[in-house]
């Protein structure tokens, strides 16, 4: 059976008169409506320059069903009593801030306006209302999706009979789910407060599960209210399934929270994982490598004002070869003399880091430097009323995954992965294979220093940066290591991930210092009972 | 016994102690008898500011002794110094009284600023001064212990042992900023007015503090140089060296590690308690891991496993620092990481090994 | 063992917990002759089994030489004598009374098992005399070490040793300068400074000259008042040495005999050169 992709004869002749006739719909009708709003809108105003209010309230009413672009604006105008009567040319006029005047009908501005010709077209208190009410109704069929939520949110609450009918007119022609959400809500609410008792019972059935606040508050009073025990009783059980959500969805912001903070650790320590489990050396000039990273970001945000975006992702491979560099330069300087005297290593590169840190200092700041954030990390993602997702901190755990996934592909599927692999396990063996383990350390030292570079990048758009910025992540990413285990990528990834989650999971009931104390508590003890980490690296080869 | 005896083949030591000798007399007379104005006086700042190398040397005494000796790189040896500083700092802090800002005779003025209605349970002691002496050197021994137990028992060696300290010391110093701790939070203890009675300000306490630490330092010297003569001495090199072999031959690795680090940190402790009163205040900033870890570099410039190379090395090191900060402050962080870089690389006996060495071919 | 098992075991009550056992009580029971008992011993690492099902007898003051191709299990059965690692089943004992597999390393080594590695482990830093001291037995706890010095007795015992192991002229020079012979010997010396009644020798001679293994052959024979085990591949060395020999193979006991026997057994024929 063949597809026909091009339609026959029929089917083009068609569609194209059904084109025809919708242009000239468009084009006919829409004058037309256009012609129709402003002669109402005319004698609108007409009434509005009486005295009487009952007039004003059919003028309300006329500018709200004209349909007139400006119909809004000019009820806005006028409830906030900014529509003003010019004695001198009859005209209506609107006050803007600034003390500029716009014509009421067209929009134009209106020079030399004397001020004392202008009579304010007064409004009594229920036109007040009326005219909220129009403006609300207006809102409500408004084009715009947010528009419309927004109408809803500001009305729930205090929905009346007039208002639930409208709502529910809305109800059966609305398409997006989030104004039907907020509508059905706003409707229950008001049925909440019934008189009869059963049209309560349906209505708390119907909010049960949602996390609307106000929803809570009215449950709350409904519970405490004893003359309607049945009610009081629906509403507890109500409130009891709500707050089980709450608490899920709490659990779930804190994990997030964790995995972000975990993240953070992982893209820190996975870098200083490979130098150590490769090749056995502490390298504590690691933050400082971090901090590279993060003012590469910086200068490259220099270099190209206004680009945040493309600045930030060219500073991703940028930062990679500048930390990258970086410690290729310190192991071929330092490190290769010092292999087999781990603490040495230690003592050699911690010096460094201070190099480091002063070079910073002197060359570019000893103050924080400002990084800013594209606009797309921030904002965020609502899942509920309850639970919203800052966008950032997404990305950041988006980005750890990224960056370990990379890594552990060129571990184990490139040249390179495999010889530092083969060196990691048993440096003499593979030398007699013939892999120059000295060209391999480098190139290890380089990728895990790069990594750090990365991580700095990511670190940049959640910290400040400054010439201790290192120093804050070293000790942070030694744990990560010797929890996870030594020379082990996933050993790292659910070291850190759970540290993290570890800390913001002890947070709420004993502060971020007291908790990190207590995570570094439990390391210790923790080393005791594994001393090779989480996972370990197996065979007797390995540091035995 | 003669206790000078242990120095007998100890050329180093001799020479130290002797130097000591010679400083911990002409100082005081430089500075009291020799009058002002004269070339060769010796300001009461010079005075303190010596008796406060000399807290260090103690220092790093006790880091020749565990490093050099048994093999343990501590980076946190800062955390057993600031926490007998701290003690000494309580008692100091208690002896203020009511001559405080806020005047008030029972509580410091932090605890008053707080508005703290009472002195934690903690505080309660340190007015007496055998009181505050037996916690400098129980509070740092007990960490000590307690900690050396753990790791020790659980065979935690190396390079993670060394880590870990750091995170002990880091641990602490994020404690000891907070306020709610008692501690006076990132201002410290500070303030003092006086200790067992005699003005801190005066010149004849200053001497007084610096004749104290002259001979800790004496002390503990010839103390460590005991030790490390004695066959346990010979046994700690052999753990040094070879861990499983000593245990296999019988000792019992763990406790002489344990008694050693906790000796050791004692040490540290007196040292920080001794600082405290001279420098005159005491914050958590003393526990920092940088600390701990220049005040390794000190033992590893003048010569590790030998003694008076450490402290050789402190002083050495603490001039240079004291010299540059004045002189030239921004190069200080570049020369300190340098001596880290170079030392490990060129001069793993530090320079006394140099002195040794030519000793060795002359 | 498991956590479950470990906290069963901190509760039982008919025994004490294993860090109260002190050594002080026990003295080692020879009187039926046998001075080690290895019984249905089993051991794995990750999957491997090491030893299976090995039983061992050794009389008192007997050579005994065990030899077998490479991972037989030489060193692991070594090792679970000395305490180093504990086996998955089976059962050991030092004499009639003595129930190794509750004891510490270091217990074990005062109770008088000594062992010598593969690979020479003197204390390099050290001199032949501080070596020799060190390994001397004695208290072995930390205040007695520290205020402790030798006595007359105990450097005569020291000479003595020093004698027998042929390094009188060495005595001052550092350990790490002496040839690898030298050290092998230094370190039989250690092992005889414990004065112990089970000596475990693990290749001795690896590394040797000729002259070298004579001596040491020597040596080895000259300490049979003592009881010896001797682990060794150079079949010219066991020989020269050797009473009894066990052959193992994959863990456990393959043949047992004099050298004669054990060097026609068909099946020690098939598994050195088949």
């Amino acid at each position: 059976m063949s597809r026909c992709l091009y339609p026959d004869l029929h089917t083009k002749l068609a569609s194209l008169g059904l084109m025809a006739w919708l242009v000239w719909l468009l084009l006919y009708t829409a004058p037309v409506t256009a012609e129709d709003a402003t002669a109402d809108l005319t004698t609108a105003f007409e009434l509005l320059k009486g005295r009487s209010f009952k007039d004003k309230g059919e003028a309300v009413d006329l500018i709200a069903q004209s349909g007139h672009e400006r119909s809004k604006m000019i009820l806005a105008a006028l409830l906030a009593s900014h529509l003003y009567k010019n004695k001198e040319d009859e005209r209506i006029v609107i006050r803007e801030t600034g003390k500029q005047y716009q014509d009421a009908l067209s929009g134009e501005l209106l020079e030399g306006v004397n001020k004392r010709k202008l009579k304010r077209i007064t409004i009594n208190n229920q036109l007040r209302g009326q005219i909220r009410d129009a403006l609300a109704t207006l809102d409500l069929a408004s084009p715009e999706a947010t528009v419309r939520l927004a109408a809803v949110k500001s009305m729930t609450g205090n929905v009346d009979e007039a208002s639930q009918a409208r709502f529910r007119a809305s109800l059966a022609k609305e398409e997006d789910k989030r104004v039907k959400e907020a509508l059905l809500t706003a409707l229950a609410i008001a049925q909440l407060d019934a008189a009869d008792p059963a049209i309560r019972l349906t209505a708390i059935e119907q909010v049960t599960g949602n996390l609307d606040p106000a929803i809570r508050a009215k449950l709350a009073r409904l519970e405490q209210d004893s003359s309607q025990p049945a009610v009081a009783k629906a509403a507890k059980q109500a409130l009891d399934g709500i707050e089980f959500k709450l608490q899920l969805y709490a659990t779930f912001e804190t994990l997030f929270f964790g995995l972000s903070l975990g993240s953070v650790l992982v893209l820190a320590a996975i870098g200083l994982a490979i130098t150590f489990g490769v090749m056995g050396v502490i390298n504590m000039a690691h933050g400082e490598l971090i901090m590279l990273g993060a003012y590469t970001t910086y200068l490259m945000q220099q270099l190209m004002p206004g680009y945040d975006e493309v600045s930030l992702l060219l500073a991703i491979p940028a930062a990679f070869l500048v930390s990258g560099t970086a410690g290729i330069i310190i192991e071929r300087t330092v490190i290769r003399f010092l292999y087999g005297r781990p603490l040495e290593t230690l003592l050699a590169t911690f010096g460094i880091s201070l190099i480091l840190q002063q070079l910073v200092r002197t060359l570019i700041s000893p103050q924080n430097v400002p990084v800013s954030n594209p606009d797309w990390m921030s904002g965020t993602l609502e899942i509920n009323s309850v639970l919203a997702l800052t966008y950032n901190r997404l990305y950041i755990i988006l980005f750890c995954l990224l960056v370990f996934t990379a890594l552990s592909l060129v571990l184990k599927r490139t040249n390179l992965g495999l010889q530092v692999r083969a060196v990691s396990q048993n440096r003499a063996m593979a030398r007699a294979m013939g892999v120059r383990s000295a060209r391999v350390d480098a190139l290890t030292f380089g990728l895990g220093s790069g990594i750090a570079g990365v991580a700095g990048v990511a670190l940049s758009q959640l910290t400040n940066v400054g010439p201790n910025l290192g120093q804050s992540y070293i000790i942070d990413s030694f744990m990560v290591v010797v929890f996870g285990g030594v020379g082990n990528l996933w050993g790292t990834l659910v070291g850190g991930l759970s540290l993290g989650v570890a800390n913001k999971v002890l947070e709420p009931w004993s502060g971020a210092v007291l908790a990190k104390i207590l995570v570094l508590v439990f390391i210790i003890l923790f080393i005791q009972k594994r001393p090779r980490g989480l996972f370990p690296q197996k065979g007797r080869a390995a540091g035995d | 016994m003669n206790p000078l005896s242990v120095l007998k083949n100890d050329r180093g030591g001799q020479i130290f102690l002797g130097l000591l000798l010679l400083v911990a007399v002409s100082v005081p007379i430089l500075n009291l008898v020799v009058p002002e104005g004269h070339p060769l006086h010796l300001s009461t700042y010079t005075v303190t500011l010596t008796g406060k190398y000399l807290t260090y040397a103690l220092l790093a005494l006790a880091v020749d002794l565990v490093w050099g000796y048994l093999g343990i790189l501590s980076l946190g040896h800062g955390a057993f110094f600031a926490l007998g500083g701290y003690a000494m700092g309580m008692y100091l802090m208690r002896q203020i009284g009511d001559r405080g800002v806020y005047g008030n005779p029972e509580l410091p003025d932090f605890m008053v600023f707080l508005n703290w209605q009472e002195l934690p349970w903690f505080w309660h002691g340190f007015d007496q001064f055998w009181f505050a002496a037996l916690m400098v050197m129980l509070v740092p021994g007990l960490l000590a212990f307690v900690f050396g137990w753990l790791a020790f028992r659980s065979r935690v060696t190396g390079v993670y042992l060394s880590i870990i300290t750091q995170a002990l010391t880091y641990a602490l110093m994020l404690a000891f900023f907070r306020n709610e701790m008692g501690f006076g939070g990132n201002n410290g203890l500070t303030d003092f007015k006086d200790i067992l009675g005699f003005d801190l300000q005066s010149d004849a306490t200053r001497i007084g503090l610096f004749l104290a630490s002259a001979i800790a330092l004496a002390l503990a010297y010839l103390a460590c140089r005991y030790i490390v003569n004695s066959r346990l001495g010979r046994v700690a090199v052999a753990v040094r060296d070879a861990e499983s072999r000593t245990r296999f031959i019988g000792y019992r690795v763990e406790r002489v590690k344990l008694a050693l680090f906790t000796f050791s940190a004692v040490l540290a402790g007196i040292a920080g308690a001794l600082y405290v009163p001279q420098v005159g205040i005491i914050n958590p900033g003393e526990f920092s891991p940088l600390n701990s870890i220049e005040l390794v570099i000190w033992v590893a410039v003048g010569g590790r496993a030998t003694l008076y190379g450490a402290v050789a090395g402190a002083l050495m090191v603490n001039y240079g620092k004291t010299y540059f900060t004045a002189a030239l402050p921004d190069m200080w962080l570049f020369a300190l990481g340098g001596l880290f870089v170079l030392v490990t690389l060129f001069l793993p006996r530090g320079v006394t090994g140099l002195l040794r060495r030519k000793e060795a071919t002359a | 063992m498991s956590a479950l098992e470990n906290f069963r075991e901190t509760w039982r009550r008919d025994r004490v917990w294993d860090f109260m056992v002190s050594t002080s009580g026990m003295r080692l029971d020879i009187s039926h002759g046998t001075i080690l008992y290895l019984e249905g011993v089993s051991v794995s690492f990750d999957g491997f089994k090491a030893i299976d099902d090995l039983n061992l007898y050794i009389d008192a003051g007997e050579l005994r030489c065990i030899i077998g191709p490479n991972g037989a299990g030489k060193t692991t059965m070594m090792d679970i004598i000395t305490g180093k690692t504990r086996p998955d089943s089976g059962t050991a004992w030092f004499g009639q009374s003595i129930d190794l597999l509750r004891l510490s390393e270091p217990q074990i080594a005062e109770l008088g098992i000594g062992r010598k590695f593969q690979k020479p482990t003197v204390f390099e830093q050290h001199s032949v005399f501080e070596n020799l001291e060190l390994a001397m037995a004695g208290d072995k706890r930390v205040w007695p070490t520290l205020r402790a010095s030798l006595n007359g007795e105990q450097k005569d015992r020291i000479q003595e040793i020093l004698e027998t192991i042929g390094l009188q002229e060495h005595v001052q020079q550092r350990a790490g300068s002496l040839s690898h012979g030298q050290k092998q010997w230094l370190e039989i010396g250690m092992l005889l400074m414990q004065d112990p009644h089970l000596l475990l020798v693990d290749e001795p001679v690896a590394g040797m000259t000729h002259q070298e293994m004579d001596r040491t052959a020597e040596l080895l024979t000259s300490l049979a008042g003592r009881h010896s085990v001797v682990v060794e591949h150079d079949m010219d060395f066991v020989r020269s040495i050797a009473n009894k020999v066990t052959v193992l193979h994959q863990g456990s006991v393959l043949a047992e005999g004099s050298m004669d026997e054990v060097q026609n057994d068909p099946r020690v024929v098939e598994v050195y050169l088949g």
